[in-house]
């Protein structure tokens, strides 16, 4: 069990910065702070937004890593979403996809149902269980240097990577993206396929 | 007797049946969670370097995978047995909420010649469960119609960019014998 640290880092800070060097890179992002996060730092075609399915980004993450090998995907997700889809880890990390960064804005809250705390803020260690399922990188990051280290890996390094961010609870002002499903499927597909898109 | 030697041939033949079907309909990815009744098809499909395979450790990390694979271009299937039918309920959404594709490849338990009482209860509701989450639902009893129905499922899956399963009757797959 990690020993209890001062979290100091800010969601939509973080975020920002992991967006920051986007480059050619996928996002898929969970349901829903890290949703309001991205869209925070700005809206791209290359950010599929979920509005539900709570559990299911990484593995939205994984398929998409899968059908595009040639580019890096990054899933930005919650530690209620991840909490949710934990089998995903193993998965993940039997099918080891190289191209594939998993990005968890912790902060040990479900942030959408009233603030009621999560197991991450009770001992469970997720970088702890992404490694132990056999994830290439994983680390918990606490502090801003540390920050920067972990945003070379989600871009650079060997599939898969776990990185869990530490984040506070501070209040954050709301911001949308779009959310017709049928909308963020088409910009997304046609900024990935091109035309291919509607085949 | 010659009839049902006929038959018995034809039914050990349809998973290869299935296979073929998928490579046709240009299935690039397949998910599953293991069920008796596809265990051919897994070794098939695994087989082929020109299908992706994942294991999986529950349904519905194949219906967000699904997703994923059509937002990056290719075309997947998912195969399950139907008491997994029950994990995918909410996911589903996600699929038909973005209009994406899909194809579930269901093997039936808990209905005909059933054993396992537990069974039931999610078997009888398979089909009734698919249909109030949207899916288009196509039902094989016989072996020799199942590659034409898959086929024309996925035309509508990709195509059509619907949410499809097939079941494929317990009839098909034959009785598990309790005694061995």
């Amino acid at each position: 069990m990690e020993v209890a640290k001062k979290i100091t880092l800010n969601r939509r800070k973080v975020t920002a910065q992991v967006l920051r060097d986007r480059g050619e890179a996928l996002f898929v992002t969970g349901l829903g702070s890290t949703t309001w996060d991205a869209a925070a730092a700005g809206d791209h075609p290359n950010n599929f937004y979920l509005w539900g399915g709570m559990g299911g980004a990484t593995m939205t993450g994984l398929g998409l890593a899968r059908a595009q090998p040639g580019r890096r995907v990054i899933v930005l997700t919650g530690d209620g979403e991840m909490l949710m889809g934990i089998g995903s880890l193993a998965t993940i990390a039997v099918a080891k996809p190289g191209n594939l960064s998993v990005c968890v804005i912790d902060n040990q809250h479900y942030g959408e149902t009233g603030m009621q705390e999560t197991h991450t803020g009770h001992g469970v260690d997720l970088a702890g269980m992404a490694s132990a399922a056999g994830f290439k990188q994983s680390m918990t990051v606490w502090t801003a240097e540390a920050l920067e280290e972990a945003i070379t890996l989600l871009y650079d390094a060997e599939g898969p990577v776990f990185i869990a961010v530490k984040v506070t609870t501070e209040r954050v002002p709301m911001v949308l993206p779009i959310r017709d499903g049928t909308a963020i499927r088409a910009r997304f597909r046609q900024a990935v396929l091109g035309d291919r898109a509607f085949d | 007797m010659v009839k049902q030697q006929q038959n018995n041939e034809q039914q050990s033949h349809w998973p290869l049946q299935i296979f073929e079907t998928l490579k046709e309909a240009e299935i690039s990815q397949i998910s599953y969670v293991p069920d008796a009744g596809h265990a051919e098809l897994i070794k098939f499909c695994d087989a082929d370097n020109r299908i992706k395979t994942t294991r999986l450790t529950t349904e519905e990390e194949g219906v967000a995978m699904a997703l994923g694979a059509w937002l990056g271009g290719e075309r997947s299937a998912l195969l399950m047995q139907s008491s997994g039918v029950g994990n995918c309920i909410n996911m589903f959404s996600i699929i038909q909420e973005t209009r994406s594709p899909m194809l579930i490849l269901v093997t039936m338990r808990g209905e005909w010649g059933e054993f396992n009482p537990w069974q039931l209860p999610m078997g009888q509701g398979t089909a009734k469960s698919l249909e109030d989450a949207g899916l288009i639902v196509y039902r094989v009893e016989t072996a020799e119609e199942l590659g034409e129905t898959i086929f024309a499922a996925s035309q509508i899956a990709f195509n059509s960019y619907r949410a499809v399963a097939v079941l494929i009757g317990q009839r098909i797959i034959g009785f598990k014998d309790w005694r061995k």
